[in-house]
């Protein structure tokens, strides 16, 4: 009865779809990763580990592009969480219109990033920029910087900019979060005369966690995937100083060096996999723990 | 003595969030500004405002960036993959979430995983070499619904089990057909979570270059932000004319966040925090 009720063909559109230019290349690609495949010639030869050799030997810079990117991804997630618990928890009390805040702070994650990427070149240019002028005009002029040419700075300057775009949507995760904790736990909390540092670890940073989580797990994926605040600040230099993973997949692309690009495409979905098989791990123990 | 104490800190607390406010601000209003001044006074991008109102530079930009003809493109691929993917999307969640067998479990978990995964564009240009879909529109707006489809088969299906299943039942004695039932019964059901989903997923497609940039090589086919960046390109010196057209390009999805903010938020949030 309910097999005909509710026919698989339903499902057969979005999973085709899906499976054809979503599932199919993934898997494509993790074998493409062992072959040659490149524009040059139309032939491709399996060549086992040779691309993960080249990636992984000294003499090249792709190991530097995956530090970059695992340290991206954790400087990113840190700020992100911080910020987003701290600007979550002022605007839980005491303040007046708290939605248009809470609008204010979530609208860059709306905003395309190569756009706000051009922004924020203008703003960070050393010699005409808004930010360099403001710190002379304030007397603070010599911590102006060459944002984004510097190349000790320019990897920094991004993920601040990366932070400014994605704190609302953290904050607002665990805005809902802390709704949900109840208030008579404060009152209990107050009656005993604990003060607001004892309230925030033992309250709501515990009932906070399952929270934290999510937006943890949504951070670490979005950060091993960052490629569009790269591209737009710097594409990848000051020399390849702010490469990451998904920015040299597309310098490889354009090079057609298809079988290294795959190779690196591959890399990423490893890491992508760990962080899921953590997450799913975590999350069905906080279920339990609730 | 207390209350005073609470009033200062309450205070400082406004203070702060108002500084915030400020910073997320700043270079919203610095292109706003901007875009209404001449070419020397915003070829330094600063905060003074303009000394005269060019309002031309919008038409300009219009005229200049071929922005209408990015406009439309933009509209076609966010606006085509939307329908498809929430029609496409509701389907599969509908069935996957009332008949929960074994194998459809699977299925769903399946589709799920693509939330996370990353794709891989490289090995994805054979796929759209051999279905013939490289440098084509079509092929984009097919890509852009496919992307989709995870997210949205996940919103929609925590969402199904919200609707009775006893309009289903009733819907099978009046000798309705699936198909009929579906879309006459069901999906207008749907509605509150087709449109956060559909607005989450329109933001998404516009705001999206990735796509064009590995797979459309000629420029009358892209969509603004990609129109955008090329202008950049052009008009460097002409900060003006670069801020007017940002602002243009971004409107849709500004418009769309202030009157759709409700349903962005809850479906942003929802999703993850049941995830």
């Amino acid at each position: 009865m309910t097999k005909k009720q509710y026919p698989f063909y339903f499902v057969l559109g979005a999973l085709a779809l899906y499976l054809l230019l979503f599932v199919i290349p993934g898997v494509m690609g993790v074998y493409y990763s062992f072959t040659d495949w490149s524009s040059y010639s139309n032939d491709i030869h399996f060549i086992g580990l040779d691309n993960f050799k080249t990636i992984f030997s000294s003499g090249e810079n792709y190991l530097s592009y995956i530090k970059n990117t695992i340290g991206f991804t954790i400087v990113t997630s840190i700020l992100k969480t911080v910020l987003g618990i701290a600007f979550a928890l002022l605007l839980s009390e005491g303040i007046k219109g708290k939605n248009f805040h809470r609008a204010v702070i979530f609208m860059p994650a709306i905003l395309s990033m190569l756009i706000t990427g051009l922004v924020f070149k203008s703003i960070l240019n050393p010699s005409t920029g808004l930010l360099n002028e403001t710190l002379t005009k304030v007397g603070l002029g010599s911590l102006a910087q060459q944002w984004l040419t510097n190349v000790k700075i320019a990897f920094y300057t991004i993920m601040a900019v990366d932070t400014w775009k994605g704190m609302g949507y953290i904050m607002t995760i665990i805005m809902a979060g802390l709704q949900s904790i109840p208030r008579s736990y404060y009152e209990a909390a107050d009656i005993d005369g604990s003060n607001s540092f004892e309230k925030f670890r033992f309250i709501t940073l515990p009932l906070l966690m399952p929270s934290i989580t999510v937006t943890t797990v949504l951070n670490l994926i979005y950060g091993l995937k960052v490629f569009d605040v790269v591209y737009a600040l710097t594409n990848g230099g000051p020399g390849y100083a702010t490469e990451v993973l998904y920015t040299s997949v597309f310098k490889e692309f354009s090079l057609g060096r298809y079988g290294i690009g795959t190779a690196l495409s591959s890399i990423l979905l490893l890491f992508v996999v760990i962080v899921g098989f953590f997450a799913i791990k975590l999350l069905s123990r906080e279920d339990v723990e609730l | 003595m207390k209350k005073g104490t609470k009033l200062s800190k309450n205070l400082i607390k406004n203070l702060v969030i108002w500084i915030v406010d400020l910073i997320i601000l700043i270079p919203l209003i610095l292109v706003l500004i901007n875009s209404l001044k001449d070419k020397y006074q915003s070829s330094s991008m600063g905060m003074d405002l303009p000394t005269q109102l060019h309002f031309e530079n919008f038409t300009t930009v219009i005229a200049q960036g071929k922005l209408f003809r990015s406009f439309l493109n933009s509209m076609l691929y966010a606006g085509s993959s939307v329908v498809f993917g929430v029609i496409l999307a509701s389907m599969a969640a509908y069935v996957l979430s009332r008949n929960k067998s074994k194998f459809n479990k699977f299925i769903y978990f399946f589709i799920v995983l693509g939330i996370a995964s990353p794709i891989n564009y490289v090995s994805l240009t054979k796929i759209m070499q051999i279905t013939h879909l490289m440098n084509k529109p079509i092929g984009i707006c097919l890509l852009y619904t496919a992307m989709q489809i995870p997210f949205s088969v996940f919103l929609i299906y925590g969402f199904i089990s919200t609707v009775p299943k006893d309009l289903d039942e009733a819907g099978i004695i009046d000798g309705c057909s699936p198909l009929r039932l579906f879309f006459s019964i069901v999906f207008p059901l749907l509605t509150p979570v087709a449109v956060t989903v559909g607005l989450l997923n329109f933001m998404g497609s516009w705001n999206d270059f990735v796509t064009p940039l590995y797979y459309l090589n000629s420029a009358k086919n892209w969509p603004m932000t990609l129109a955008v960046y090329n202008f950049f390109g052009q008009y460097q010196m002409e900060w003006n004319l670069v801020s007017a057209d940002i602002i243009l390009t971004s409107l849709p999805v500004i418009i769309i966040y202030i009157i759709g903010q409700k349903y962005i938020i809850s479906g942003m949030t929802s999703g993850s925090v049941k995830g």
